[in-house]
C-alpha cells in the first residue's frame, strides 16, 4: 500500500510537470500567433515558434509519462478500479476519445505544417491544439473531483459504484472550481517560465525584441492569473473543502480544537501527538471569515472527528497547503512589481528584479505540486470521499516486492528522461528564437 | 448491450493493433531495412507524424475496458502486473526514441535511439502476443475475481503457470512475425528507393516466418487449450472471418509481385483484422478465462457496469468516433503519397 501510494505519487507528480506547462503555454502561443496575425510583426511569429519548440519537447515527455497513469489504476489500484471504474472510467475513456485524438492529429500539423498552411490556418491549428489540451485537463479534473466529492453515482447490486446521472457526474461543482483553479495555475506556470526566459536573455543582452515581448506577455499574464488563483478560484475551492471535507480543512489549517473565531495560521508547526500548533503566528478570526463568511463562525477542529477519519499525514498536508499559499502570494507580489516597472518603463534597467524573475521559474512548479499534495493528502483516508477507503483500494494480489521493483524502475527511467529533457530544453534556450527551423 | 460493448471494445483493440502495429513493425525491421542515416530519417518520417495518434487507440480502448467492464479491467491489469509495467516502460522508451532522435545531429545520439527503437519494438510485439496467449490459455482467476501470476516459472503451461511459458512465447514470436511483416508492407507502401526495395525482401522472408509460426501456435493451442476451438462448431461468423483472414494473408505474396504498393499492406490489414475478429468471436463472451473453475471466468455479462453507464457511454462514443474518423481522414490525407529519401517530410 505504502509503495503503491509512493509510486503513483511519483509518476503522477512527474508527469504533471509537463502538461502543467503545455496547457498554459498553448494559450500563450495562441496569443502570440494572434498578435502576429494582427500586427504582421515577424518577431511575434519567431517568439511563437521558439515556444512551440519548447512545447514540443514538453508535450512528448508529457505523452510518454502519461501513458502509464491510466494503466496504473488497474495494475496497482485494482480494488479501486473495480469499485469505481464504472464511473471514473467514463471520463478517462472520454479523455482519450475527445482530447487525445484531437491533440495527436493537430500536433504534427502545428509543428511541421507552417509552410503548408495559410497564416490563418496555422493560427486555427494552434487554437485547436490549445482547446484539445484544455479539454484533456477537464476530464482528468472531473475524475479527481469525483474522488474528492462524488456526485451522479449509485451503488449497484454487487456493491460497486455505477453511473446514475451523467451530467451530475461531469458537471460536478467541485470539478468546475478545481478546474478553474488548476488551469489558472497552469497559466501562471507558463507565464512565469516565459517571463523567466525573457529576463535571462535581457540580462545577457541578447535578442532584445523577443526578450521584451516575453517579459511583457509573461509578467502581465502571470499577474492576472495569480489574482484569479487567489480570488475567486482559490477562495471557492477553500469553501468547498470547508463544506464537504471539514476534517481536511481542520488538518490543513492546523486546527485541532473546534471553536468560533478560528484563527488563520500563517506559520506554525503542527504537533499531532499533543494536538497543538506550536510557535503559531496567526490572524485571529480570519479562518472563520474565509471559510464561512463571518468572523464568529464556528470551525470544526480535528477533535470533532474520529481519529480514523483524520488525514493520515497531517504535517505534510499542513506544510503543502502553506507552501502553496505562500509561494502563490510571492509570485503575485513579484509579478505586481514587474508590472509596475513595465508601466514605468524601467524594467530593463532594474537588474535585481530581472534576476528575481529569471530565478522565479521553479516557484509555480513547487506551488502546483504542493497544491496537488494538499488536495490528495486532504482527501485521505478516503480514495472516494466518505465512500471507499484507500486501504481497500490497492490490488489485492500484487505482492509488495513487485511494486518496489516497478517503483525503482520508474524512478530510474524517469531520471534518464529528466536528464534528456533538461539538456534539450537548455539547448533550445541557448539557441534563442532566430535559428532556422530544424527538420527531420 | 454487453454484447455490443464486447464488439466495440474488440473493434477498438483491432484498430489499435492494425495502426500501432505498423509503426511497431517499422521499428521491428528498422535496422534491417534502413541502413543509412538518410534512410532511417525517411522511415521515421513515415511513422513520425502518426505513431502518437495510433497509440491513442490503446488509451481509448483501455478507458473503454475500464468503464464498460471494470471488473475485468481490475482483474486483468493487476493479474498481469509485471508484463504490463514492463510494456509501459517499453512504450515510453519507444516514444522517446521516435521523438528525440532528430533533436541532435550526433551519430552516437542516433545510434542510441536507433537501438532503443528496435529493441523496444521487438519486445513490445512479443509481450502483446504473449498477452493474447494468456487470454486463450486462461489464468488462475479466483472466486473473488482476481489472480496473480509471476512473469515466468518453469516455462510449462501447467500446472504452476507464469505469464511466459512455451505456449505464450510462441504466441509472442507469432505476433512479432505478423507485426514485422505488417510494418515492412507499410514501408513498401509509404516509401521509395532502396528502403522500399529492402522492405520487399524482408517482407517476403517474414511472410514465411508468419506461416511457420501460425502452424506451430495453432498446434500448440490444440494441446494447451483444447476447448478453444469448440465454439467454432456452431458459430459461423468466426469461420467466415478465418477464411477472410487467410485470403488476405495469401494475397500478400501475389500483391508484392505487382506495382500497386498499397495492396500488399491491405492484404496484411485484412489478415490481422480477420484473425483478431475471429479470435474475439471465438472467445465471446469470455473476457478473462479462469483455469481454476469455469464458473470464475469473467464474461461480458459478469464483468460489466450498470445499463445506464453503458447507454450513456454509447451516446458519447458514437459522437467521439465520428470525430475520430474525421481526424484520421484529415491527417492521412495530409500525409498522402510516399516519403522520399531526398526530402523527408518531417
Amino acid at each position: 500500500m505504502l509503495w503503491d501510494r509512493l509510486q503513483f505519487a511519483f509518476t503522477v507528480t512527474y508527469h504533471y510537470l509537463f502538461p502543467q506547462l503545455t496547457m498554459g503555454l498553448a494559450l500563450i502561443i495562441v496569443f502570440m500567433k494572434w498578435r502576429y496575425l494582427k500586427t504582421n510583426n515577424d518577431s511575434w511569429n519567431a517568439a511563437a515558434r521558439f515556444w512551440a519548440r519548447i512545447f514540443a519537447i514538453n508535450f512528448a515527455v508529457g505523452v510518454v509519462t502519461g501513458i502509464p497513469l491510466e494503466f496504473q489504476f488497474g495494475t496497482n489500484w485494482a480494488g479501486f478500479s473495480n469499485y469505481a471504474g464504472g464511473v471514473i472510467g467514463q471520463t478517462l475513456a472520454m479523455e482519450g476519445v475527445f482530447a487525445f485524438f484531437l491533440e495527436s492529429s493537430l500536433l504534427g500539423l502545428f509543428l511541421f505544417g507552417e509552410k503548408k498552411l495559410s497564416r490563418r490556418g496555422h493560427f486555427a491549428v494552434a487554437a485547436g491544439l490549445c482547446a484539445g489540451s484544455w479539454l484533456s485537463g477537464y476530464f482528468i479534473i472531473a475524475t479527481n473531483a469525483f474522488m474528492q466529492h462524488p456526485t451522479g453515482y449509485a451503488v449497484g447490486q454487487n456493491g460497486t459504484l455505477q453511473l446514475a446521472s451523467f451530467w451530475e457526474f461531469v458537471l460536478n461543482p467541485w470539478a468546475i472550481w478545481e478546474y478553474a483553479h488548476n488551469m489558472s495555475a497552469s497559466v501562471v506556470t507558463a507565464a512565469t517560465v516565459v517571463a523567466s526566459v525573457g529576463a535571462l536573455w535581457k540580462l545577457l543582452g541578447k535578442y532584445n525584441e523577443e526578450s521584451g515581448m516575453f517579459l511583457r506577455v509573461g509578467i502581465i499574464t502571470a499577474l492576472v492569473a495569480s489574482v484569479l488563483q487567489i480570488f475567486p478560484t482559490g477562495d471557492q475551492n477553500g469553501k468547498l473543502v470547508a463544506d464537504y471535507q471539514p476534517a481536511s480543512l481542520a488538518a490543513l489549517e492546523g486546527v485541532f480544537k473546534s471553536g468560533s473565531r478560528a484563527p488563520l495560521a500563517i506559520i506554525g508547526q503542527p504537533n499531532v501527538d499533543e494536538q497543538t500548533l506550536e510557535n503559531p503566528v496567526v490572524v485571529p478570526g480570519m479562518l472563520s471569515f474565509l471559510a464561512y463568511g463571518s468572523f464568529g463562525a464556528t470551525v470544526k477542529g480535528l477533535d470533532a472527528f474520529p481519529k480514523t477519519d483524520w488525514p493520515d499525514n497531517i504535517p505534510l498536508l499542513y506544510y503543502s497547503y502553506h507552501i502553496m499559499v505562500g509561494l502563490g502570494t510571492l509570485i503575485l507580489a513579484l509579478m505586481a512589481i514587474g508590472a509596475l516597472l513595465l508601466w514605468l518603463r524601467r524594467l530593463d534597467k532594474s537588474r535585481p528584479v530581472l534576476w528575481l524573475l529569471m530565478l522565479a521559474f521553479p516557484f509555480p512548479y513547487i506551488a502546483t505540486i504542493a497544491g496537488w499534495l494538499t488536495a490528495e493528502l486532504g482527501r485521505q483516508p478516503w480514495i472516494v470521499y466518505n465512500l471507499f477507503r484507500t486501504t481497500d483500494a490497492a490490488s489485492p494480489m500484487v505482492n509488495t516486492g513487485d511494486v518496489v521493483f516497478t517503483t525503482i524502475g520508474f524512478v530510474g527511467l524517469y531520471f534518464v528522461i529528466g536528464v534528456c529533457f533538461l539538456y534539450l530544453v537548455g539547448r533550445e534556450i541557448a539557441h534563442g528564437p532566430v535559428h532556422a527551423e530544424r527538420r527531420g | 448491450m454487453q454484447t455490443l460493448w464486447y464488439a466495440l471494445l474488440s473493434a477498438m483493440l483491432i484498430v489499435y493493433v492494425v495502426l500501432d502495429g505498423f509503426d511497431f513493425g517499422a521499428g521491428i525491421v528498422y535496422r534491417f531495412v534502413a541502413r543509412t542515416d538518410a534512410e532511417r530519417r525517411q522511415l521515421l518520417s513515415a511513422i513520425g507524424p502518426v505513431w502518437d495518434g495510433n497509440e491513442v487507440w490503446l488509451l481509448a480502448a483501455g478507458g473503454t475496458l475500464f468503464f464498460a467492464f471494470p471488473k475485468a479491467y481490475a482483474a486483468g491489469f493487476s493479474g498481469l502486473y509485471m508484463p504490463l509495467v514492463i510494456l509501459l516502460w517499453l512504450l515510453i522508451l519507444r516514444g522517446l526514441a521516435i521523438e528525440l532522435r532528430s533533436h541532435e545531429p550526433y551519430k552516437l545520439w542516433h545510434d542510441f535511439w536507433d537501438g532503443t527503437l528496435q529493441f523496444s519494438s521487438v519486445l513490445i510485439a512479443v509481450i502483446l502476443g504473449a498477452g493474447f496467449g494468456n487470454l486463450v490459455r486462461g489464468v488462475p482467476l479466483n472466486d473473488a475475481g482476481y489472480f496473480s501470476i509471476p512473469l515466468f516459472t518453469d516455462l510449462l503451461p501447467k500446472p504452476w503457470i507464469g505469464v511466459l511459458d512455451y505456449y505464450t512465447i510462441s504466441a509472442g514470436i507469432f505476433c512479432l512475425a505478423i507485426l514485422g511483416l505488417h510494418g515492412a508492407l507499410f514501408l513498401v507502401w509509404k516509401t521509395d528507393g532502396s528502403l522500399r526495395a529492402r522492405s520487399i525482401l524482408v517482407a517476403r522472408r517474414l511472410w514465411w516466418a508468419v506461416l511457420v509460426m501460425a502452424l506451430i501456435t495453432i498446434v500448440l493451442t490444440m494441446f494447451v487449450q483444447p476447448g478453444f476451438f469448440s465454439p467454432l462448431v456452431d458459430r459461423v461468423w468466426p469461420i467466415v472471418l478465418v477464411i477472410v483472414s487467410l485470403a488476405g494473408f495469401f494475397y500478400v505474396p501475389t500483391a508484392l509481385k505487382g506495382t500497386a504498393d498499397l495492396r500488399p499492406f491491405l492484404g496484411s490489414v485484412t489478415f490481422i483484422v480477420g484473425s483478431l475478429a475471429a479470435m474475439a468471436g471465438t472467445l465471446f463472451p469470455n473476457l478473462i478465462v479462469s483455469t481454476l473453475d469455469p464458473s470464475y471466468t469473467l464474461t461480458a455479462y459478469s464483468a460489466s457496469t450498470g445499463p445506464y453507464g453503458l447507454q450513456v457511454g454509447l451516446v458519447w462514443w458514437i459522437i467521439g468516433m465520428i470525430l475520430v474518423v474525421f481526424y484520421f481522414v484529415f491527417v492521412y490525407r495530409n500525409l498522402s503519397g510516399k516519403v522520399s529519401e531526398e526530402a523527408p517530410r518531417q
